[in-house]
């Protein structure tokens, strides 16, 4: 296909500032590309131990014994432990995190953690593993929600009861919670409608797919404290989560986060790390356990596969007037599946009069299923984008136009409760009907071009930031949010900006549970965001000192005063100026240094607004294979105020990639038996360079009302559209609707002789 | 436990002696008993290419090299692709141009790059995919890191 004569990356930008916006090199970037960076593998300690878990090889089945005295009587082990090394007495949420690290009574998946061990060496560690010997009793096991929610179904948890309603069921089930969102009423909804498409799909269980598997260390010390060192997305969540699981204090666990490979969702949750400490405490060394890429694919958070019906209804002219979804996701082997937050997002890019969304939490028996990016809205987006393109199809209607006549806007109210603040949705729309992609010919036979659009949340929640202030004029900056793909760079350009100072003069650096205040996860779209925002104060609070220091120096009113552009300078008297580099020489004279701090609680899920992403696609479907060649890919987003657009847009591609992986390829392979048969990189089939073409990007700036600078996380709406559009623009190549993930070539060959 | 062999090799031009079990892979020596730990482990069976290196004027990835293998080889590894504190064109290109996110991929990706170029100085795009489709990378997307490559290209031929 010839390159089309058009900008490939463009920032529809709506404000401009000195240092937001620019492109600086990012402050870690010279230990990244030199293999100088250390990451959770890297870390070294004198006498540290390797670890190894044993996993299940059943889906399914009761633990009646562990023998481990014959891996204890192996030379070169010096600790083995299982569950019963855990304290117990703690409640239940605590309880199910014990049992996901270390098994109890029942194995709920293959791959579930049951004992493990330390030795002097990593292949001592895997003889020795072998020596455990486990006796179970295997039970049938569940691997769909549809299975799972089946009359007479296998129960994973004998004690699990379905809440629903604020009420709790009376019998045993897989199902726990069912949950209803309704808005008007959607039986008046879709008697009014001239057209009404009903579909059900079903999407299958995927991985993040980060190429650093998990690893982490652990000392538990003479003073009773335990310091972990671990690639982590929180490195206060493993904290938190760890000294739960081992019944401490928070403040006895210190966690260093090392330099992380990778996590989408899935570096949130503790695995190893309290199996490491209790390792630690049993030898009297540190413990380093490091996954293989078969127990990151068996014992790590894949993201469900779901069973979703969409039912729409809108009147000839195109108005959406009903809606009614179900939307039933896998929680892996315990309860809480990301089915909240998909049902908060499959609706929300429609103003729809009547909705009414039902959402069903279910226990399979696989890996208990965690965060992977925009969680639980790729699935939704495919489900009901798919319907909104068949409705406009039917009505034959322009398929952007229709979602622009629907789009959600300012107050429009979602069926879950909350009303839009400003948003970009329209915006990103318009984007997407304006830009020459859409309107440009197709090149041959067996294409079709698609269209998407896709809503995900911008989570506030806590950040800190300290900001102290060089004699030379750059500043320090430390942070508690893990860097997992530039934040360093966007943080820092925040406090840059308000301070007047360049890019490349702010050091910022991630640093250990004991160094900062407490501060939430790198997930949720709001590193840049809530981390940026407490930059912003901390600057403005070290500005602040700044003018009083100077206000000092000369001896006059600190209100006389401001600072602009990095300059102090007097309202009045021209003479008293002072460049940012020149008060700051003079702070060890004047008082020492200056110190400003950042914290704030930026708000729940709908923080800021949340950020919307649209997708243009266009695939050639190979008519004997049924194999599918993404030709050319659009991706738009609003980023609120992107501050610095090459990582805006590295997240609109990497996100939207990851959706074309999804879309085509990538799937948990499971046998009967319940075991994953493609856990290797080669098999579970992730796009490699040579399966796409360049990822288009543009970046829409509606800002956002609440954050400082109008910023909107970017993480994550960008995997939302892919497969609803890839889903769309196959059917406009071979006229088939496609209703399941992923559309690899003998589902889109079945679905073509099926039609 | 197994007895040690002593292997004699070079790596990024010094001769380096060590000692390690038949077991062991070139990775493993690499970062666990040289020191070596650029070069990184993402998978242990050949399929992601984040521990590729050069070796005997060839890109391998090292999990799948055994450290015996190494007796009287040349290898390359990302601790010696830039001069001293200079960067190596195609190191400044993935710098320059955004190329990396988290960086598990980028040493593999840099080797294996830098290999290219070294072959054919003027890839297409198309070259550029095929050769790169050994290294897996889940953060970019793969735009920029050809676009890296190929303002590398154009670096080196203005060197």
């Amino acid at each position: 296909m010839a390159t089309a004569e058009y900008e490939r990356n463009v920032v529809l930008s709506t404000k401009e500032y000195d240092v937001v916006g620019t492109r600086p090199v990012r402050p870690d970037g010279s230990d990244k590309v030199t293999g100088r960076a250390l990451y959770g593998a890297d870390f070294k300690a004198s006498g540290l131990l390797h670890g190894k878990v044993l996993r299940s090889p059943h889906a399914h089945a009761r633990i009646k014994s562990i023998d481990t005295s014959k891996a204890e009587a192996h030379p070169g082990v010096l600790a083995v432990v299982t569950n019963k090394d855990l304290p117990g007495g703690v409640d239940a949420d605590v309880r199910d995190l014990q049992r996901n690290v270390l098994a109890a009574d029942k194995a709920l998946y293959r791959g579930h953690s049951i004992a493990a061990l330390a030795a002097r060496s990593p292949h001592e560690a895997e003889e020795a593993i072998a020596l455990i010997k486990v006796d179970y009793e295997v039970l049938p096991a569940v691997l769909t929600v549809q299975e799972a929610m089946a009359e007479g179904a296998s129960i994973l948890h004998d004690d699990l009861r379905t809440a629903e309603g604020g009420a709790t069921g009376d019998k045993p089930t897989n199902v726990a919670e069912h949950f209803r969102h309704d808005l008007g009423d959607i039986e008046k909804g879709f008697a009014e409608s001239d057209v009404v498409v009903e579909r059900e799909f079903y999407t299958a269980t995927v991985h993040q797919g980060y190429i650093e598997p998990q690893v982490a260390s652990a000392l538990w010390n003479t003073d009773g404290r335990v310091h972990v060192w671990c690639s982590t997305q929180g490195s206060f969540t493993v904290r938190d989560e760890v000294s739960k699981v081992l019944g401490l204090s928070e403040s006895m666990v210190r966690v260093t986060p090392m330099e992380i490979g990778g996590g989408f969702g899935g570096k949130i949750p503790s695995y190893i790390e309290p199996v490491c400490a209790v390792l630690s405490k049993k030898s009297g060394h540190p413990v380093k356990i490091v996954m293989t890429r078969q127990e990151v694919f068996e014992g790590t958070g894949p993201t469900p596969g779901s069973h979703i019906k969409v039912k729409v209804g809108a009147d000839s002219q195109g108005n959406l007037k009903s809606a009614h979804a179900y939307l039933a996701y896998e929680a892996g082997g315990f309860k809480g599946a990301p089915v909240g937050a998909g049902s908060q997002c499959i609706l929300a890019a429609y103003a729809i009069p009547n909705q009414a969304i039902d959402g069903y939490d279910v226990v399979v028996n696989k890996p208990k299923s965690q965060a992977y990016r925009a969680p639980g809205a790729t699935n939704a987006a495919f489900a009901m984008e798919s319907v909104v393109s068949e409705v406009a199809e039917k009505l034959g209607m322009d398929p952007v136009d229709i979602r622009l006549k629907n789009a959600s806007k300012e107050g429009t109210r979602r069926a879950d409760g909350p009303s839009f603040p400003r948003i970009g949705c329209e915006e990103v729309l318009q984007a997407m009907r304006d830009h020459p992609h859409y309107s440009a010919p197709l090149d041959g036979p067996n294409q079709g071009r698609g269209v998407s659009i896709g809503y995900w949340f911008n989570v506030g929640f806590k950040s800190t930031c300290a900001i102290s202030v060089n004699h030379d004029g750059t500043i320090n900056l430390v942070e508690g949010s893990t860097d997992i793909g530039g934040s360093r760079a966007s943080i820092g350009m925040q406090a840059a900006e308000v301070l007047g100072i360049a890019a490349e003069d702010v050091r910022p650096t991630v640093v250990d549970t004991d160094s900062v205040g407490y501060t939430d996860v790198t997930g949720g779209s709001r590193t840049t965001y809530t981390t940026g925002w407490a930059a912003h104060i901390a600057a403005e609070d070290v500005k602040r000192q700044m003018v009083e220091r100077a206000a000092l120096i000369w001896d006059v009113d600190p209100e006389s005063l401001e600072m602009e552009k990095g300059v102090t300078r007097s309202k009045t008297d021209t003479e008293l100026n002072m460049t940012f580099k020149e008060l700051a020489a003079q702070l060890a004279d004047t008082g020492g240094t200056i110190l400003g701090n950042g914290s704030l609680d930026g708000g729940g899920m709908g923080a800021g607004g949340g950020s919307f992403a649209g997708n243009i696609v266009d695939v050639e479907v190979d008519p004997e294979t049924g194999k599918v060649t993404v030709l050319r890919f659009t991706a738009v987003q609003d980023a609120g105020k992107a501050i610095h657009p090459s990582y805006v847009e590295g997240q609109m591609q990497g996100g939207s990639v990851q959706g074309i992986g999804w879309a085509l390829n990538e799937e948990y392979y499971m046998n009967d038996d319940g075991a994953m048969t493609n856990s290797s990189l080669l098999d579970y089939r992730m796009p490699t360079s040579l399966d796409l073409p360049m990822i288009d990007t543009v970046i829409v700036e509606v800002p956002s009302p609440s954050h400082p600078f109008g910023v909107r996380g970017v993480g994550e709406a960008n995997i939302v559209p892919p497969p609803a559009a890839i889903a769309h623009a196959i059917h406009n190549a071979t006229g088939v609707w496609m209703d399941r993930l992923p559309m690899k070539p003998a589902t889109v060959m079945e679905a073509d002789w099926s039609k | 436990m197994p007895s040690k062999t002593h292997v004699q090799t070079t790596i990024n031009g010094e001769q380096v002696d060590f000692l390690c079990e038949p077991r062991q892979s070139l990775l493993e020596v690499l970062r666990d008993v040289i020191g070596l730990t650029g070069s990184k482990e993402g998978c242990n069976d050949g399929n992601c290419g984040a521990c590729t290196v050069e070796f005997d004027g060839r890109i391998v990835t090292s999990c799948l090299v055994l450290g015996v293998e190494a007796e009287g080889k040349e290898m390359t590894t990302i601790e010696g692709i830039a001069s001293g504190s200079t960067l190596h064109p195609v190191q400044a290109a993935f710098l320059e141009g955004a190329a990396l996110q988290c960086g598990i991929c980028t040493p593999g990706f840099i080797v294996a790059s830098k290999a290219l170029l070294e072959q054919n100085p003027n890839p297409t795009e198309h070259d550029i995919r095929f050769w790169l489709a050994n290294n897996l990378c889940r953060c970019t997307g793969y735009d920029k890191i050809v676009r890296a490559v190929q303002d590398a290209a154009v670096r080196m031929q203005e060197a």
